[in-house]
């Protein structure tokens, strides 16, 4: 396939620009990667996978985009060890189907299981099961680097290229482009869930549940809450609780074929929304409908659909928002925060700017890696439409976040500047040391590297 | 770049002295951190303007720029480029001239005529060549009403904005496949010191509405505005209007 021009978005539709996207033979063919690398050019190149990331991470204005999601090669399953070497192109889609088989379970899910292995690496993802299992970046038992100067480098966690490795790690595609990993898989008994439903009433109720010890009996948790109710109602919470169910555990009829890919998807949504559509009134509402819905349940079985990707019902769902897009802001702040964090819901509450999509989940344990998002703390989600005086608001939110020694998470980050970025990753100098290293030339470059000034 | 909620991170200020190209300048400022690249002419106005700005949070450099200059401009331009990206170029510098000297002293009309039509136009060409290069970006022309409708009271003022319009509007398309986008605005009669004495034209304005204006047409992606607004139906009848009577108008 030619190389051809395009205007690349991300997920959320916001800030495009024009790349040289590059795909087939010259993606596939290590030694023609290494050469579209070598003559990159000025403004450099970056790999782009299946754009799930909400801003400008996989996009790099005149310059080269390699389309990641044509490497699509398994080159090794090992039931016993659980250990499975793929191309960083296969999504974590295609490795559950291909894994479901022999009883094994990709170990990290985020919200989507439309993202490739490259970018699952370079973001270092999270899922409802962070505080049990961890990010991404900890199941990765090896993992092949093209770099900027040409070479493969084989990267471990703990060899003697683990600096390199753990910089990879959340590095967002700046040390070079993941050609293949080696990820080491949870093994499972079933597809399903065994889950625990409930309601809360307001956000003290939500905080306490998380508080309480209750979680740690869940391999894995998280909470949709409402942002737009003010006042009594502010922050209650939808919780879903569970752990991958036992085969004992399923009732009769699943246990014939209890590895069973189970997620269905009902409709992919037209990109007919207008603006304006995802407003306080149509989010109130649906809001309440979901809140409702949630009963408080012990035990359900559930398919990995109904438990984990309630959205994945409906395919482009990002079209709802219209044209203009929007804009998810991702924070995390440390558990010692609580009072400051409290405040913030309240004034996302009351600030007019409406999110339906919000999620509520205590993060466990970091890794090594310095540009990882996740550390212990209390970690939110919201979605907002792109209106007047969002970027203002977002500020405000940024100084709030960082005064209390959290942070945005690069997958999800579309505005904020360079200065908070590095002040929110005290960790940016070490990872900087590394990359600059192994990309002398500055080959490794996107929109959002420029943005908040990763690279020089 | 220019993030999800339309702040640049980088704004080339072509006319550095110029007080539209400041307010805009100030208002992105307010949105967060931001490199201005300051291009005029060295003065002591150039570097007042520097550190106004400076005062006001930006992080501001200054290179030699003089509209009459051929080479010069165009390695300005460059030279702008070359310290990183540029999200945002605003074409901003301009002269109004005496009007009633212009139109009868061969020096003063072409002297208009060089800064406001073929400096504009020779800075809009090694823009285009820049961006393109760059591979995303926004240019912002400040045009003129004066240039809608010539009248007898500012003709060759309003020539060259006629004419630095029409090139704007023109480059507006060319780029268009390239993801850069062309902002035209025109103003009407705005307060600032090149207008100072001058009697005010009705709808008249202040440099900082018309910069919230041009600010928020980059954000929305509008190719061309008029400050203020209303001024863009005014004009849409004044075109029309027969020359016996539009002579007789007090415009």
């Amino acid at each position: 396939m030619p190389r051809s021009v395009k205007t690349l978005v991300g997920w959320a539709r916001t800030a495009p620009s024009r790349a040289t996207v590059l795909s087939g033979d010259e993606v596939t063919s290590d030694e023609r990667l290494a050469e579209a690398v070598a003559g990159a050019g000025e403004r450099g190149m970056i790999a782009r996978g299946l754009g799930r990331s909400y801003g400008d991470t996989a996009q790099n204005a005149g310059g080269l985009v390699a389309d990641m999601t044509s490497r699509q090669r398994v080159h090794s399953v090992d039931a016993g060890s659980g250990l499975i070497e793929l191309d960083a192109g296969v999504s974590l889609d295609q490795l559950m189907r291909i894994a479901l088989p022999f009883g094994l379970w990709v170990p990290v899910l985020p919200g989507t299981r439309q993202v490739t292995i490259g970018g699952a690496i370079a973001n270092d993802i999270h899922g409802k099961n962070h505080h049990s299992a961890g990010s991404f970046g900890d199941h990765v038992a090896s993992m092949d680097l093209l770099t900027g100067t040409g070479e493969i480098r084989r990267l471990e966690p703990d060899g003697p290229e683990s600096e390199l490795f753990w910089a990879t790690v959340g590095g967002i595609g700046l040390t070079g482009i993941i050609l293949r990993a080696t990820i080491r898989m949870t093994k499972t008994e079933t597809a399903y869930f065994v889950v625990d439903s409930e309601r809360t009433a307001n956000l003290d109720e939500t905080i306490e549940r998380f508080s309480d010890g209750s979680d740690e009996a869940y391999d894995y948790s998280s909470a949709w809450f409402d942002s737009i109710s003010t006042g009594p109602k502010l922050g209650r919470a939808a919780l879903g609780r569970g752990s991958l169910a036992r085969l004992d555990e399923l009732p009769e009829k699943l246990r014939r074929d209890p590895l069973k890919f189970d997620a269905p998807q009902l409709a992919t949504l037209p990109d007919v929304f207008p603006n304006g559509l995802a407003n306080k009134l149509s989010f109130s509402a649906i809001g309440e409908l979901y809140y409702r819905k949630t009963k408080n349940e012990q035990g359900q079985i559930q398919n990995l659909t109904a438990f984990y990707h309630p959205l994945d019902l409906f395919g482009e769902w990002n079209r709802a928002y219209g044209s203009k897009g929007f804009l998810q802001y991702q924070f995390i702040v440390p558990l010692a925060a609580e009072a400051e964090f409290r405040s913030i819901i309240a004034d996302i509450a009351a600030s007019g700017h409406v999110s339906f999509l919000n999620v509520f989940k205590k993060f466990g344990e970091g890794n090594r890696a310095p540009l990882s998002f996740p550390m212990p703390g209390w970690n939110i989600c919201v979605d907002f439409p792109i209106v007047d005086g969002l970027g203002e608001f977002c500020r405000g939110l940024d100084e709030r976040v960082l005064t209390m020694g959290g942070r945005l998470y690069t997958a999800k980050d579309s505005r904020t500047d360079a200065a908070t970025f590095a002040a929110m990753y005290p960790r940016i100098d070490e990872w900087r040391k590394v990359r600059d290293a192994v990309d002398p030339e500055g080959v490794f470059a996107s929109d959002m590297s420029r943005r908040l000034a990763l690279t020089s | 770049m220019i993030d999800a909620v339309g702040h640049p991170s980088s704004l080339l200020l072509l006319g550095g002295t110029s007080e539209i190209g400041l307010a805009i300048a100030e208002r992105y400022l307010a949105g967060g951190p931001l490199r201005i690249v300051l291009a005029g002419r060295q003065s002591p106005g150039l570097a007042e303007s520097a550190a106004r700005l400076e005062r006001a949070g930006g992080h501001v450099e200054t290179l030699e720029f003089d509209a009459l200059d051929d080479a010069g401009r165009t390695e300005t331009v460059r030279k702008a480029f070359a310290g990183g990206d540029v999200d945002v170029a605003v074409v901003a510098f301009g002269l109004l001239g005496d009007q009633e000297a212009a139109w009868q002293d061969v020096e003063a009309a072409t002297a208009l005529a060089e800064v406001n039509y073929v400096a504009a136009v020779s800075v809009g060409v090694t823009l285009a060549a820049e961006f393109r290069r760059q591979g995303h970006g926004r240019i912002v022309a400040l045009s003129s009403v004066a240039g809608e409708r010539a009248r007898r009271s500012n003709f060759v003022y309003g020539s060259t904005k006629a004419g630095m319009d029409a090139f704007y509007t023109g480059l507006t398309e060319a780029l268009r496949g390239d993801g850069i986008g062309v902002t035209i605005v025109r103003p009407g009669f705005v307060h600032t010191k090149m207008t100072t004495g001058m009697d005010a034209a009705p709808l008249s304005t202040t440099p900082e509405k018309v910069a919230e204006v041009a600010v928020d047409a980059v954000a929305k992606g509008r190719e061309l505005v008029w400050a203020p607004a209303p001024l863009r139906a005014v004009m849409t009848v004044l075109r029309h209007i027969p020359r016996p009577i539009f002579r007789r108008l007090p415009v």
